[in-house]
């Protein structure tokens, strides 16, 4: 999968205060990107697979998993903590699911610190593909790394 | 689980938990007496609770997974760097949960009983909460309930959200899910 990662904001730049911004997260899923995830998943809906059904059920071509798309999210959340604490520091993640994405476009996942409190930040993330926002009222509760 | 569903099968009411509405920091709350605000006509088993689905995690799968979402922290690939950050084996990316859930909300979301018609439906939003990290080699067990159908007569939508909460082998939660899917027309 051709992968942008992150900004060069590093894991360390992150100021875990309110009204700070998360570090941008930019994907751009290749061509068998849904085949692999739903090999990786087990969702082999043929929405994500199958580029003739897509189309015969009213949709521009294979549409990516809502899923795929939320572990962007996840990332975005993580990959701000960074290191060994990263996949231990995501404790919830909720998101609701608009509008599609496909292959083969960039997504990109932004954020913003909501509150800081006893050790755990609340973000607010979005994720975008062109001016779509694929994925709306992302809400995260990380633990903030050590020493912050 | 108390209250309605105790017995595996509910009486046809609508049960009213707002996705926005306070919450207990772990979610899904499977101990929870629903709020029941208002009744309609539903045939779905609002309440049922299905069996335990176990799901043994691997190494391979977890590279898989990471490798299929772009998850790069050598945590999830490396044993050494895995163990040399004192975990058994590799460690899962959080929204594994897809993945060792996925026989358990698959027999949920198909059961002819529930009637979701599948080529209407979308996903329309999803919770989790984490407790603890898990690596490979570990079992799990995911326990799913049909918490709410709900059907808004206004856009024509019926919501169906289903519960899941994962324990260890010792018992203990280590993450729940809500899944919220929206079947577009009356459903079932």
């Amino acid at each position: 999968m051709s992968d942008d990662a992150t900004t060069p904001e590093t894991p360390e730049a992150v100021r875990w205060e309110a009204g700070a911004a998360l570090p941008e997260l930019a994907v751009t899923p290749d061509k068998y990107l849904t085949v692999r995830y739903a090999g990786a998943s087990g969702d082999f809906n043929p929405i994500h697979v199958d580029e003739e059904f897509a189309q015969q059920v009213g949709l521009p071509g294979r549409i990516l998993h809502g899923l795929w798309t939320m572990a962007q999210v996840a990332r975005a959340a993580t990959e701000a903590v960074g290191g060994d604490e990263a996949p231990g520091s995501l404790r919830r993640l909720e998101v609701a699911f608009r509008g599609m994405a496909v292959p083969e476009h960039p997504v990109v996942v932004t954020g913003e610190i909501k509150a800081v409190e006893d050790g755990l930040a609340t973000l607010s993330l979005t994720a975008r593909q062109g001016k779509a926002r694929v994925v709306r009222g992302g809400r995260a509760v990380v633990r903030v790394p050590e020493a912050n | 689980m108390g209250g309605p569903g105790a017995a595996g099968y509910d009486r046809p009411v609508l049960v009213d938990r707002s996705l926005r509405g306070p919450r207990r920091a772990t979610g899904h709350d499977p101990g929870a007496e629903p709020r029941v605000t208002h009744a309609t006509t539903t045939t779905a088993p609002v309440g049922k609770r299905y069996d335990p689905v176990v799901y043994a995690l691997g190494r391979e799968k977890i590279r898989e997974y990471a490798r299929a979402v772009g998850e790069t922290n050598p945590l999830h690939h490396d044993v050494a760097a895995a163990r040399a950050a004192g975990h058994e084996d590799v460690v899962a990316p959080p929204m594994f949960v897809v993945v060792y859930s996925a026989e358990a909300i698959g027999t949920a979301m198909f059961d002819p009983e529930v009637g979701i018609d599948m080529a209407r439906l979308v996903h329309g939003a999803q919770e989790f909460t984490w407790d603890r990290v898990l690596v490979a080699g570990e079992e799990v067990s995911t326990v799913m309930t049909l918490d709410e159908v709900r059907h808004v007569e206004t856009a024509d939508l019926t919501y169906y959200v289903f519960g899941a909460t994962t324990t260890d082998a010792a018992g203990e939660v280590v993450s729940t899910g809500v899944w919220t899917n929206i079947v577009r027309g009356a459903g079932s």
